[in-house]
């Protein structure tokens, strides 16, 4: 009856010494917890863990392209002959009831769009003329082009289909599943975010990597394209290899002193914290060489051409993350937010992405890694079947606006039907009416896929029970392999 | 393990439920033993599990609500056990003793169909609830006698919170020799019917570096004789805790209690508790949304509201001026400052923004920052429907969001020190030059003027009929006073307004606006009277002038608006109107109708009779001394919070507080005498620890790691950097220029000098891209009020601290003054480092490793510089400052260094 001796001194350093973590701590407490029949101690659990999905994964992990700025649905995957037809005419009444915009209305013309558009693959998926590379994917491609949100602003849109909801502070999609699933890795963060390198700011800025109401451990860690690849990584001047290991062991053993002395568990979890933060030092150089990447590798990602090289580069590293453990790499192209001069614009977005993001899908395919990665390609919104009247009239430059009432997504692997199309908008591109897919329904096929059923994937924050999807989304079955199809959810886990 | 406290830890958890859900059960009566068996998982499980997801739709009051109620509720009710098994229009709901055979619990799985599904919004059942209805269902499902669970509505009559404040009796107990002030004997009750004892007082060191932290936000800073008279010279705040810190080694029976004294006198005070409440007004430098403009004169509002906590404003003063200083009789430009409070909500001036849409998202955000901050509840959870779990209806969120539609943004001229004299001299020249360069073009100019904005109002009373005035009017309200940080709409309300009633400064500015931006009206007039030209010259003559330092805040709103329900929370599909109100569960107050009603709303939420503000701020103050509240959902005093740890207590000081003049500091310093806060944060009983992991029941004290602007701050006083100038505009601290080109278009100009150093309080607040070193360290998104942060333990904090050239040039300055002592043993070295960074002395085991540490560091050092050739004496004191930096580097990194103890 005598309570249990607390841990001796020389306990605790061996302990810390090998490195046995804050998670060898749970389990000693859960099974003290068990005994005594009380809850364990929240506070050294590993938030990190990996934990159980709620059912069997079909994806392992997710690569999200993130097309910032919302392309051309209609001038790379959905061919509309009835909007051509109709080019310079007033756009039909009916069209035009449900559009917000004051500044299209009334005298916006219909645009018809100059591409060519091409069947692909077995399954005849079309493809303009500016993706032939992702065209040669169709196979594998998965195109949804019912898609349609809520918003048509950059930010809320970015937000909503990132973070579930137009409001700043909720936690994105990728906190979402850390917070959900936990890490495979501990070498490496377990959400990464790369930033476009065509020098353009993201429109909603870091709010779309946030962990918003949920704590600061399932934020995704920027990678960076130049310098270092983490913030703070390399060690400060004249600290080498050999200083910082003698550094962190001399950390480590005050440390564990002070864990001795007082007890505080929280102590045991900062000295696991920085021994994984070495291992981070080790791992992050090492993920970012590409040096032992083979000719024909850089060749696919178009790291050899100025044009294909830095979207390339983020391909290939998402790539090499993914085989290391990374579960949510969220990837970012801005900026597709054509208003004027479309077509330029849409020559140099495509001709930067179309091939490296093709590469990704071989590259992943070809390691037998697609099976397990599901791969997303889109933008938070369309574009208009409109020209922009504010700018972007001139004859030969003219653009588009926001849309947000139908427009294009891709998926492939991951447990999602190759070679297959959903969904279609009516014949000016404009309405999905068939098989609406909303930004919620995606998202929560997105945490189908890795095992985790929307509606349970839950956190209490100012007294209510929040979720990715908020009040909506419904699982987009059609667009599941069969056979991958995970199971229904089992009633009591 | 001791038996009967077992027994006790289960009561009590179970209580905790029975409080919160079950108000018609008093709390405190546990009477398990004549109850049918499974009553106990009924009390405990069962119905705070209907109580939350059933009864609003389910519930014995729901039927008056609507005639589609029935419709909607199937007309099943499950507040009785007899009602429950009754059923409704489709059959029984359960079958006692068989589980499988209950709809009920069919209905509430997870694979049910969507269509039948239970509930039918919100999170499925977990399976664990599920489980715990299947038992009980199977068990009999037994009901004590009698009882009847009750709805919100209902249950808010009976909710603790909602209760007046009276102020309990305070305790007794057995011993006081651990008590110091009656908050100890609230404590120290229920630890004595535990069994438990408090820990033993924290030792000295220890206890003013907790102090010192809570109350500035700094370690205490130790410097010896040498800098001490230098400092004297520099700095008198710096002396303040230097003295204070001298004197408590020489220890007297009230050498504490003057050392808090002393500590609530320092301007620092200030500056450590406007973060918090920073948070709740979720204050930034820019305005957020895409655009993520500037607001160049947002540090105006924490200057404002740095004067009145270091001036120990009475909150219920304090909370009049935040939400109403503009409305008060001759408010005085302070006052008027504090209502500043409600400009921290943001902006969003990107093209094709609709107007309206973001001003109701402002307002709505006012109403929900006042809902956590006073009142504790979550308001905007009834922004579309009503409360799901509290009485809080939509109608009454609108009857707050009235009293927020009822005022405008605007921008004062303040004049900082020493500004109007040369503003008002200068002015009467800009007036006079101003007026005889528009004189030749007068009546022309006007007379377009007044077409453009006939044609603007036009326009806004007929939109889509043109769409190029449509726009005109947008980007009116979208770039008036932009990267000013001015309120968006003001130019659109100046419009409404009619000239007459307009001030000179509102004409000027709107005909600068048009000069610039209304040629639309009639492209050709303007080519012709050479407008361009007249707009460059005016934009010199203003540019000679030395404008004061504008300020933002709010005014009644010029053009009342009529403030409805918003149908399920959109804008756009406006129901009943609404006028400001209170909710009368809550204590009924009448308000007026017009832009007053903000007054008296403020002074609503602080009068006597008003039963949540003084709990939920109490509770708030507790949360920053102990990282927990007594309520340990600050944001929910609602049903669906948790009640109090120790209500008593909490009631004790919400009592007290008012009594004592509403003083903050009256209020922090009872807190921090008390001998429950000067407990040592170790664990002395770990079965204790076990029991109550999260220490709700105050056996010791916590420790807490340090709050961003801490870690950084603290990191600055070891090393004898900061800078401790008060107040001023934001500052930008060194770091990588990457993290800033994370957001749209947004650039990171490190400071020069000595605003590299200063506190984390002044750090620039960029909302999209926010200083990188504040997101690691668990600063809260600035979108929206928070009032709780995280505290999380990271890698990307360790390598913060690492490799931040920020804590390395810390480190190195700490070196440097370590070694610009003069010649000491290593020994007296590590202890300077030490007592710098901890406030205490190394044990000999740490001593020991950080020798060894030096030793290896210069081992290294010397081996190198022999290979690169340079001088002895050179190089052995580059290796000396070498290795001492590491040194630092380590001590800085302590866990112990980012934790207050």
């Amino acid at each position: 009856m005598n309570p249990r001796p607390f841990w001796s001194r020389r306990e605790l350093l061996t302990r810390s010494a090998c490195g046995l973590g804050a998670a060898a701590l749970s389990d000693l407490l859960k099974d003290e917890s068990a005994r005594s029949g009380e809850r364990p101690q929240p506070a050294v659990l590993d938030p990190l863990a990996p934990r159980p999905p709620h059912f069997a994964p079909t994806a392992k992990r997710v690569i999200f392209l993130f097309m910032s700025g919302g392309p051309s649905h209609l001038d790379l995957f959905d061919p509309k002959p009835e909007l051509n037809r109709l080019h310079g005419e007033s756009v039909p009444g009916s069209f035009l009831k449900s559009l917000a915009d004051p500044v299209i209305k009334g005298n916006a013309r219909c645009f018809g769009s100059p591409r060519k558009f091409t069947r692909h693959g077995a399954s005849g998926m079309e493809f303009s003329d500016f993706l032939p590379a992702l065209g040669a994917c169709a196979d594998d491609l998965c195109m949804i082009r019912s898609m349609h949100t809520t918003s048509s602003n950059h930010d809320p849109g970015q937000l909503l289909l990132q973070c579930g909801t137009p409001l700043f502070g909720h936690p994105c999609i990728g906190s979402w599943v850390t917070y959900g699933l936990g890490s495979e890795t501990r070498e490496l963060p377990s959400f990464a975010v790369l930033l476009s390198n065509s020098g353009e700011g993201i429109d909603a800025g870091t709010a779309l990597w946030s962990n918003g109401f949920l704590p600061s451990n399932y934020r995704g860690v920027t990678f960076r394209g130049q310098g270092e690849p983490i913030l703070h990584l390399t060690n400060p001047r004249g600290m080498g290899r050999v200083e910082q290991r003698a550094r962190l062991d001399a950390l480590r053993q005050m440390n564990a002193e002070r864990l001795a002395a007082t007890g505080d568990a929280e102590i045991e979890a900062r000295i696991e914290a920085y021994e994984l933060a070495y291992r981070m030092q080790m791992a992050a150089p090492e993920l970012v060489d590409l040096s032992h990447e083979t000719a024909a590798t850089r060749q696919r990602y178009g790291l050899d051409h100025d044009r294909t090289r830095a979207f390339g580069m983020n391909c290939l590293l998402a790539r090499r993350m993914v085989e290391r453990g990374v579960r949510f790499v969220q990837l970012y192209h801005s900026t597709w937010d054509d208003h004027a001069d479309l077509n330029g614009h849409l020559a140099k977005n495509t001709g930067m992405t179309d091939l490296p993001a093709a590469g990704l899908i071989r590259d992943l395919k070809d390691r037998g890694l697609l099976d397990e990665t599901l791969v997303i390609w889109g933008g938070e919104f369309g574009r208009t079947p409109m020209h922009e009247i504010r700018r972007g009239t001139t004859p030969g430059k003219e653009g588009r606006d926001h849309h947000p009432f139908g427009f294009t997504m891709l998926l492939a692997g991951g447990g999602i039907r190759g070679g297959y199309v959903l969904g279609r908008t009516d014949d000016l591109g404009y309405h999905a009416i068939e098989d609406r897919v909303h930004v919620h329904d995606l998202q929560a096929t997105i945490l189908h896929c890795l095992g985790l059923d929307h509606t349970r994937l839950t956190y209490r924050h100012q007294g209510r029970d929040f979720r990715l999807t908020d009040v909506g989304g419904s699982v987009v079955t059609k667009i599941l392999r069969e056979g991958g199809v995970a199971k229904r959810p089992p009633s009591a886990a | 393990m001791n038996h009967p406290a077992r027994i006790a830890v289960l009561a009590i958890a179970s209580l905790v439920h029975l409080n919160a859900n079950l108000a018609s059960v008093p709390g405190g009566r546990m009477a398990v033993a004549a109850e049918p068996p499974g009553a106990e998982l009924f009390s405990r499980e069962v119905a705070p599990l209907l109580t939350r997801r059933c009864l609003a739709c389910h519930g014995g009051d729901a039927a008056h609500r609507n005639a589609a109620h029935r419709q909607e509720n199937g007309g099943f009710r499950l507040d009785t056990r007899e009602r429950l098994v009754a059923g409704g229009d489709s059959g029984p709901a359960i079958v006692p003793g068989e589980a499988d055979r209950s709809p009920l619990l069919r209905r509430v799985m997870s694979d049910v169909d969507a269509s039948e599904r239970m509930p039918p919004e919100g999170p499925r059942l977990t399976a664990r609830e599920v489980d715990v209805l299947r038992n009980w269902i199977h068990g009999g499902a037994a009901w004590p006698a009698e009882m009847s669970l009750k709805s919100p509505r209902a249950a808010a009559a009976t909710h603790w919170a909602f209760q007046p404040i009276r102020k309990p009796p305070i305790p007794e107990v057995r011993s006081t020799a651990n008590a110091r002030s009656p908050i100890d004997l609230f404590v120290l009750a229920p630890l004595e019917r535990l069994g438990i004892s408090p820990a033993p007082p924290a030792d000295p060191a220890t206890l003013l570096r907790r102090v010192s932290l809570d109350l500035i936000g700094l370690p205490p800073a130790l410097e010896d004789l040498a800098t001490q008279a230098d400092a004297l010279r520099q700095d008198a705040l710096r002396i303040d805790t230097n003295r204070w810190i001298a004197n408590s080694w020489d220890v007297g029976p009230d050498a504490y209690d003057r050392a808090v004294d002393r500590l609530l006198a320092l301007p620092a005070y200030g500056e450590r508790w406007a973060r918090p409440w920073l948070d709740v007004s979720h204050f930034a430098d820019t305005d957020g949304y895409l655009t993520d403009q500037e607001r160049p004169v947002a540090w105006r509002y924490r200057q404002s509201l740095l004067g009145s906590l270091n001036a120990d404003l009475p909150f219920d003063q304090f909370t009049v001026e935040q939400l109403a200083g503009d409305l008060l009789p001759s408010a005085t430009p302070e006052q008027r400052l504090a209502a500043g409070f409600l400009r921290n909500t943001l902006s969003n001036r990107e093209g094709g923004a609709d107007l309206e849409e973001y001003r109701v998202e402002q307002v709505v955000d006012r109403a929900a920052m006042v809902g956590a901050g006073w009142l504790g509840l979550t308001v905007g959870c009834a922004r579309c429907h009503d409360h799901k779990y509290d009485p809080l209806t939509q109608r009454e969120f609108f009857g707050f969001y009235a009293v927020f539609d009822a005022a405008d943004e605007i921008n004062l001229d303040v004049p900082l020190p020493g500004e109007a004299e040369p503003f008002a001299v200068a002015y009467a020249d800009y007036r006079r030059q101003r007026d005889a360069l528009v004189a030749p073009l007068k009546t022309e100019l006007e007379a377009l003027q007044v077409r453009w904005e006939r044609r603007l109002l036009e326009a806004v009373a007929a939109p889509s009929e043109d769409p190029k005035w449509d726009r005109q009017w947008e980007v009116l309200g979208l770039i008036w006073g932009g990267r000013l940080g001015e309120g968006q709409l003001e130019g659109c309300e100046i419009v409404r307004t009619p000239w007459p009633e307009r001030t000179d400064d509102e004409r000027d500015r709107l005909q600068d606006y048009f000069l610039a931006h209304g040629s639309l009206i009639d492209p050709g007039r303007f080519r012709d009277l050479k407008l361009d030209a007249l707009r460059q010259e005016l934009t010199k003559l203003r540019g000679k002038v030395p404008w004061p330092t504008r300020a933002p805040t709010m005014r009644a709103a010029r053009h009342p608006r009529r403030s409805h329900v918003h149908l399920r929370g959109d804008f756009r599909v406006p129901g009943e109107p609404v006028v400001p109100a209170v909710p009368h569960w809550l204590v009924p107050r009448p308000l007026p109708a017009d832009g007053s009603a903000r007054l008296a709303f403020a002074q609503w939420l602080v009068a006597p009779d008003q039963p949540l503000t003084a709990r939920v701020v109490v509770n708030r103050a507790w949360q920053e001394f102990f990282g927990r509240g007594l309520v340990d959902t600050p944001e929910d005093f609602g049903l669906q919070g948790h009640p109090p740890s120790h209500p008593e207590l909490l009631d004790w000081l919400a009592a007290e507080w008012p009594r004592h003049g509403w003083s903050v500091k009256w209020l922090h310093r009872a807190i921090v005498s008390s001998a429950t806060y000067r407990q040592s944060s170790r664990i002395v009983d770990p079965t204790v620890a076990t029991r109550d992991p999260r220490n709700a029941w105050l056996a010791r004290q916590m420790p807490l790691r340090l709050s961003s602007d801490q870690v950084r701050d603290a990191a600055l006083v070891a090393s004898g950097l900061l800078v401790r100038h008060i107040g001023g505009p934001s500052v930008f601290p060194p770091q990588p220029a990457s993290v800033a080109k994370e957001g749209f278009s947004n650039d990171w100009k490190p400071s020069a000098g000595a605003d590299r150093y200063r506190r984390g309080l002044y750090t620039w607040m960029q909302r999209l891209s926010p200083y990188a070193h504040n997101v690691t360290f668990d600063a809260p998104p600035t979108n929206a009020v928070c009032v709780r942060r995280e505290r999380t333990n990271s890698p990307l904090q360790a390598l913060a601290l690492l490799n931040d050239p920020v804590f390395d040039e810390a480190a190195r300055a700490l070196a440097e003054r370590l070694l610009a002592r003069g010649p000491a043993s290593e020994s007296q070295r590590i202890e300077f480092l030490m007592r710098s960074a901890v406030a205490r002395p190394p044990t000999a085991a740490e001593a020991r490793i950080l020798a060894g540490f030096w030793r290896t560091l210069w081992d290294r050092r010397i081996a190198e510089s022999k290979v690169s050739g340079l001088g002895d004496l050179e190089a052995q004191r580059a290796a000396e400052l070498a290795a001492w930096t590491g040194v630092c580097g380590v001590v800085l990194n302590l866990h112990e260094f980012v934790t207050r103890e």
